[in-house]
């Protein structure tokens, strides 16, 4: 028994959930969710394929991965042909392709030195233990994950480790947010809100939502009964033309975040302007390292030649992100961009929309 | 996005906990987070604790559908 | 002498004092001691099975095994899933210069004690050493004749439509276990490798039942890449029962931590067993009897629809598609 897990995935409580569900559907309903975790979550568990013929399910730009710019991969592949720089990431990067089709793991095989990390932790200790090498930390993720990138780079600072540096392409929600709702083409009767970014950055970035665009909101976690009983809230809500933000995950989520995690990421990082794949430049919506904690930004002491980056023609990532077109809408989907070749964001990652799409066999 | 378990404190080390998730141990940072206990639950996420579990909150979809839910 | 030198690899008098010490001394038999450049094997009367399998896993030593039990147990099972009784093996060494001759007796010693527990004999071998960096510390390879016993056709020609599928216990273990020893990923887990030569086992189920259509051991890529490959270009689909599928606890919390499926990472200790409906109850209580086989279960079928498909029924009661894997799973943040 998997305690604050097993309970959440109980038979019974959710197929009372969609009962429900089905009870109050009329209206033909989208509702949307931006958190890859989710997408993961509702494909695996299939909860898009009980709820009913009246309300469809559409992933948003929610997936770290899925949003790394070509340009960006480009420059974390240029960063593995560096001598003596080794390359620390998260699994979920390993195979995502750059211009070109060129990947870490086809680096690695190369000749790269580049290490799969559970943490940032681990990069540290890796760090300590090689003094000889030197270390740099791609650190992607949202307002989830920066919080551990910024404590890392404040515990290198105090460990006065001269080997340890990273290339930040954190990014953050809420402008994201707003450009993708804010645009015309996108058409939502809900929003399921991130479970864990809400967690460190609370619930206040979502007040435009349900304020000015009328669309209501629900935070809320991963487990089927809580993705069930969110899709449920949301439902009701938008029959009865009522915009409001519901806090459905408050085991794990308060309203004002983990304050202490904001204020180290704001101690480390300032925003900066950057290139969302399938999305375009977003200003203010990425983490850069602030000038007291330059020295451990790895383009600081490691300059690179970037090749020109160059994105898949015909590839329709930027409206899938937006919700306006779903997979099977794409010319490339299961032709020839399929996971072991994924040729745009949607694909890339494992909880991206198309590969969801494709492993779940939608 | 955004992977993430529950764990319980079972020991403090300075800055880092032993979270047990079942049966499995696993050290994690304790830098973002405010006054962790042993005993507590943790959401655990790429090796640090992000925010303590409130315990009682952990009812919610129960208590809503019986007509207790409160919005946020 | 502490570590392994190129001059074990020459030819010469370290050689051979190499194999006396390590390998002889804990592998010897009748066939080894004779020192052949080959082994000759009594006839027999009956179709032979051979198979080859190679092992470079790291660590070397992990909860519940070693690369030496691996390399038994691996090649053994190859020739028990497909009726064979295993009976002699072959192993090859590369040594990597600067390995410590301690390790190395601890994984011969390892290999001696579960070739007798499988009860085959290694009949003959060869060692070379190559210089550091060249491998990473030792690679094994085995391979190994059987015997095919009377009566045995076991094919996926055989599986028809509404053929169970059964897995003989727990999935994800050995994974598991490896993965907590790792650097990177290092986590105190009371995960331990199921690594066991099965193939006791499997006589005892195909001595008494003569409707086991087709047997695979699940290693690389979990049971979904086994039957992925099983249903390939197939006429016949296959539904899998994720309520059904036997995994403990203590894996799927480090499953939970590193985002990882249960039913794509290696077992080294089970297998799948298509068989006819009607046997399906009787394979279980055989399977649950022997020391091995005790939370086997039956996970699913062979369907008509979804040919040439894997499905997964939800705990929720939806379906979906479980696919292939496209690459090695790899723990994730996302």
């Amino acid at each position: 028994m998997l305690k604050f897990i097993d309970e959440y995935r109980d038979k019974g409580l959710c197929a009372d959930i969609v009962e429900k569900i089905k009870a109050i559907s009329k209206k033909r309903l989208k509702i949307m969710e931006v958190c890859g975790g989710h997408t993961m979550a509702i494909h695996k568990n299939g909860i898009h394929k009980l709820i009913g013929d009246n309300i469809k399910l559409i992933s948003g730009p929610g997936c770290p991965v899925c949003v790394t710019s070509v340009e960006d991969i480009d420059m974390v592949l240029a960063l593995s042909r560096i001598e003596g720089l080794v390359i620390c990431t998260f699994g979920d990067l390993f195979n995502v392709p750059g211009t070109g089709s060129l990947t870490l793991d086809k680096q690695r095989a190369e000749g790269a030195d580049i290490r799969i990390v559970y943490s940032v932790r681990d990069v540290i200790t890796l760090a300590k233990e090689e003094r000889e090498k030197k270390f740099v930390f791609i650190s992607i993720g949202f307002e989830t994950t920066a919080p551990t990138a910024a404590a890392a780079i404040i515990q290198a600072d105090q460990d006065g480790l001269d080997n340890f540096y990273i290339l930040s392409l954190n990014k953050t929600m809420p402008r994201a947010l707003k450009a993708i709702l804010e645009d015309s083409r996108t058409d939502i009767d809900g929003l399921i809100c991130p479970g864990h970014v809400s967690t460190i950055a609370g619930t206040d970035m979502y007040n435009f939502i349900v304020d000015k665009l009328r669309i209501p909101c629900c935070v809320t976690g991963f487990e089927p009964s809580d993705i069930l009983t969110s899709i449920y809230i949301l439902t009701e809500l938008a029959e009865k033309n009522q915009a409001k933000l519901v806090n459905a995950y408050k085991r794990a989520v308060k309203a004002q975040g983990n304050e202490k995690a904001l204020s180290i990421m704001e101690k480390v990082f300032k925003p900066s302007d950057v290139q969302w794949r399938g999305l375009g430049n977003i200003p203010d919506s990425g983490l850069a390292l602030k000038d007291e904690y330059s020295r451990f930004d790895v383009l600081n002491t490691f300059k690179i030649d970037r090749p020109t980056s160059i994105s898949e023609k015909d590839c329709i990532c930027g409206d899938i992100l937006r919700g306006a077109k779903v997979p099977s809408d794409c010319k490339l989907f299961r032709n020839i961009c399929t996971p072991s070749n994924p040729r745009g964001a949607c694909m890339v990652s494992s909880e991206g929309s198309c590969a969801a799409a494709h492993r779940y066999g939608d | 996005m955004c992977w993430s378990v529950p764990g319980k404190i079972l020991e403090i080390k300075e800055n880092i906990a032993t979270v047990e998730i079942s049966g499995l141990k696993k050290d994690v940072g304790l830098d973002i987070i405010d006054d962790p206990k042993v005993g507590e639950y943790v959401v655990v996420h790429a090796g640090y604790a992000i925010q303590k579990v409130d315990e009682e909150s952990a009812n919610f979809t129960i208590d809503f559908f019986n007509g207790k839910h409160n919005n946020a | 002498m502490s570590k392994i030198t190129l001059a074990h690899g020459s030819g010469g008098t370290l050689t051979q004092e190499l194999i006396e010490s390590v390998f002889f001394k804990h592998l010897g038999n009748k066939f080894l001691s004779k020192n052949d450049d080959s082994a000759i094997l009594p006839g027999e009367a009956a179709n032979i099975a051979f198979t080859t399998d190679s092992f470079v896993i790291k660590p070397l030593f992990f909860p519940g095994g070693d690369i030496g039990k691996l390399s038994i147990c691996g090649t053994v099972n190859d020739l028990a899933v497909n009726g064979a009784t295993p009976k002699y093996l072959s192993c090859g060494f590369i040594l990597e210069e600067g390995l410590d001759i301690e390790d190395l007796r601890k994984i011969v010693e390892s290999m001696a004690s579960w070739a007798k527990i499988a009860g085959v004999d290694i009949v003959c071998g060869d060692t070379k050493v190559v210089e550091k960096n060249s491998v990473d510390s030792i690679f094994i390879n085995t391979s190994g004749i059987g015997v095919l016993r009377d009566g045995i056709n076991l094919s996926v020609d055989n599986i028809s439509v509404g053929d169970k599928i059964i897995v003989t216990g727990n999935l994800g273990d050995h994974g598991i276990a490896v993965l907590s020893k790792r650097k990177g990923f290092e986590f105190e887990s009371e995960s331990i490798s199921d690594c066991a030569p099965l193939n006791h086992m499997l006589k005892v189920l195909t001595d008494n039942i003569k409707e086991v259509k087709f047997m695979r051991d699940a290693t690389r890529g979990g049971v979904a890449t086994t039957l992925n490959e099983i249903v390939k270009h197939k006429d016949f689909g296959i539904m899998i029962e994720e309520e059904r599928v036997p995994v403990l606890d203590s894996v799927r919390s480090a499953c939970e931590l590193l985002g990882l499926d249960p039913l794509y990472i290696a077992n080294e200790g089970k297998a799948l067993v298509i068989i006819d409906k009607e046997y399906e109850a009787k394979a279980l209580e055989i399977l649950r009897s022997n020391e091995y086989g005790s939370n086997a279960a039956s996970i699913g079928e062979i369907t008509q629809d979804n040919q040439d498909m894997v499905c997964l029924k939800t705990p929720l009661g939806a379906t979906r598609v479980l696919g292939m894997l496209s690459a090695d799973p790899i723990p994730r943040i996302c």
